[in-house]
């Protein structure tokens, strides 16, 4: 048992075991703290297990429940039931997994959720691979990049999540990064007041994942958001969509990849796809907000 | 008590309704599809004072009822076959976190080949998860076992999930005269949910189900065996107030004519009405034969097993599941461990009702002549009413 000299700020304890210049810890850290202590956190296996705890020890001051990894929405809906029935709607129920829980074997549980509108807040943690189990490629993993099970980089695009959560039309959904800490807090604080079903993709980087070094974490996390690697936008009551962070003079996507070792191995040819796909998908994103 | 004409699946969803659980979710599957319309039709209608979770699998109405039952509600959801398979998972949270769910499980075999029809391999497969079983014999039992769950699992000293086992169709699809408890007396034998261990709330935060390190986790496994040994003297406990106060009383094994038997035959679900049939037959012609009915198979009642068969020199079980690679199905295989010591009874194994496949009276007649004739049965179980070509249907020529 470890002795607490000084409490931690907020939710979540400090001398937390995960990586050093974890994303996922800054991003955790956040949301608990604008939800606040009237919140249940529902974490499947993966990175944010850390959190949950190991043995008798938790680092979370808010109640919580460790799922499985393809049902923490379910989990999430049923918990908010439970305290619905019991008059308590104004718990927060949050739904805290990686990009594997989600956009892979959660997917099927998320859906359900959003599609019988159950009034919880799903926070994805996006850091675009299976990084608890040692980095293997996930569908959020985006194309080039190498993982242990995409080791010649991977060949097929990322899951455009955003677009998935949207076609359900729930009231809030929104990209966010560890980069940007004060559009998060705002987007977080716009989900809970929605009421839910919410959505918030936080993109996440992981040093030893994504070969970096730890303090370069927000650093690269914003360099995704300049190179337009990684837009930051909501889409509010289903139509009314706008980008949150505007990048008005986008850096070459080189400029992002070129920090992590993932992409090392990305010939010129791979490297000019890559930036084409961006920019024609940057396009087309700005085409749904606009006629939304 | 007023009767009412209820099937299987009509008295389930009104033991769910008497034991006014607050969330369901539901996903349907032949034959449970039943419970999971009535009970959206007793939330719609305002007769159960629930939130109905129209949930999108099996896993996800599992996880659903965990998460609502781990705020303190009673939470309900019901299923059979591949859906209980789907579940499996999360079977073992339920019964982890020591979260009493009863759960109707209308039994249906399991694929492959597909069937829609009845047999016990989808709660045999689940008999390690850490859920009491129960099966019902007709709808009656269904509806009074369920309650009698309900009292059993949230006990202190059990906090263990339960499943009703029903047989899909022989149970659940046939009408019966069911009688029916008031909603007082329900409410007396049945209070309001009382979570004792985990309970999410945020003015007492604690964080349920995370890693547990090699040094504890064999305790905590230990503590679920505990529970089921503490659930022994409850189930007895609860069914003689049940009996009380409701006037039919059960327990965990039920004897029929085996004082003077000859030959008995061990039974679940709804082919111990059948069995029971035989006996009269058979005792008519001056056979001693009897049959022992397992209503609690787990906690499996060994002693109550090894009481009842001591006199008994010849025990047939008959296993309405295929226990793969095994010699005998997994009942016989219990009866066999249960009575190891008890050198004079010989029991022998079959396998009968497969797939919906029904269990008549002479089939049951033949089980029991062949236990009566002195001959010598083979080591593995006798598989009943196999047809002679069964090595030869559905060959495909090269």
């Amino acid at each position: 048992m470890l002795e607490i000299k000084t409490r931690a700020k907020g939710f979540v304890a400090h001398g937390v075991s995960a990586c050093a210049g974890c994303g996922l810890e800054l991003a955790i850290r956040v949301v608990v703290d604008v939800l606040g202590r009237n919140t249940v956190i529902v974490i499947p296996p993966g990175c944010a297990a850390l959190f949950s705890g190991f043995g008798s020890e938790t680092a979370l001051r808010i109640p919580g429940l460790q799922g499985n990894l393809e049902n923490t929405a379910a989990y999430a809906a049923g918990i908010k039931a439970g305290f619905e029935m019991q008059g308590r709607s104004d718990i927060n129920v949050l739904g805290f997994a990686g990009d594997g829980a989600t956009v892979d074997i959660g997917l099927q549980s998320l859906s359900g959720a959003f599609e019988r509108g159950d009034r919880i807040l799903y926070v994805c943690y996006d850091n675009e691979a299976y990084m608890n189990t040692g980095i293997q490629g996930s569908g959020s993993t985006p194309h080039q990049a190498w993982t242990t099970t995409t080791p010649a980089g991977k060949t097929a695009r990322r899951k455009d999540m955003l677009q998935i959560v949207a076609a359900h039309g729930i009231p809030y959904a929104a990209t966010a990064s560890i980069g940007y800490v004060e559009d998060l807090r705002k987007k977080v604080g716009k989900a809970k007041a929605s009421g839910g079903p919410a959505y918030i993709h936080i993109h996440s980087p992981c040093p030893p994942g994504w070969g970096f070094e730890p303090e370069k974490s927000v650093e690269i996390a914003r360099a995704a958001v300049r190179t337009r690697s990684w837009p930051l936008y909501e889409i509010v009551d289903r139509v009314k969509g706008r980008i949150t962070v505007p990048v008005g003079k986008p850096q070459p996507v080189a400029e992002y990849l070129k920090l992590q070792g993932r992409f090392a191995g990305i010939t010129p040819e791979e490297l000019e796809l890559v930036q084409k796909e961006v920019e024609e998908e940057y396009a087309l994103l700005l085409k749904r907000l606009d006629s939304q | 008590m007023p009767r009412m004409m209820l099937d299987g699946n009509g008295a389930a969803s009104e033991a769910l309704r008497l034991a006014r659980v607050q969330v369901i979710s539901a996903y349907p599957i032949t034959p449970q599809s039943p419970i999971a319309e009535q009970l959206a039709n007793y939330v719609a209608e305002g007769r159960l004072h629930a939130k109905y979770i129209r949930v999108e699998s099996e896993h996800s109405a599992l996880s659903c009822a965990i998460g609502a039952q781990l705020t303190g509600v009673r939470a309900a959801t019901a299923t059979s076959s591949v859906g209980l398979a789907l579940m499996h998972e999360v079977l073992g949270v339920a019964a982890g976190c020591r979260v009493p769910i009863i759960m109707p499980v209308v039994n249906r075999a399991l694929v492959s080949p597909w069937s829609l029809w009845c047999d016990h391999q989808d709660s045999m497969a689940e008999r390690d998860s850490g859920w009491l079983q129960f099966f019902a014999e007709d709808a009656q039992a269904v509806l009074d076992l369920t309650l009698a769950a309900y009292r059993i699992g949230e006990d202190e000293r059990v906090q263990l999930p339960a499943m009703i086992c029903l047989d899909g169709f022989f149970l659940s699809h046939r009408t019966d005269a069911v009688s029916v408890p008031e909603e007082s007396d329900v409410d007396d034998f049945l209070p309001r949910y009382q979570p004792h261990n985990l309970v999410l709330d945020p003015d007492h935060p604690i964080f349920i189900n995370d890693l547990t390190p090699s040094s504890d986790f064999m305790e905590m496994r230990y503590q679920q065996q505990q529970a089921f040994e503490a659930a022994r003297s409850v189930v007895s406990e609860v069914f003689e107030d049940f009996g009380r106060r409701f006037g039919r009383s059960y327990s965990a094994v039920e004897a029929y004519a085996c004082e003077d038997a000859e030959a008995v035959l061990i039974t679940l679900g709804s082919m111990s009405g059948t069995a029971k049939c035989a006996v009269d037959e058979l005792r008519a012609k001056g056979a001693r034969v009897g049959v022992l009915k397992i209503i609690s198979f787990r906690p499996f009642p060994a002693a109550e097993i090894r009481k009842c068969l001591k006199k008994v020199p010849r025990v047939g079980v008959i296993d309405r599941s295929a226990n793969l690679g095994a010699e005998t199905g997994p009942v016989c295989a219990e009866v066999l461990a249960a009575c190891k010591e008890s050198g004079t009874t010989q029991i022998h194994g079959f396998v009968a009702g497969l797939g919906g496949r029904d269990v008549p009276v002479e089939s049951i007649a033949n089980a029991f002549y062949a236990l009566l004739s002195q001959e010598e049965l083979e080591s593995g179980a006798r598989w009943l009413d196999v047809r002679e070509n069964a090595l030869f249907i559905r060959e495909v020529q090269s």
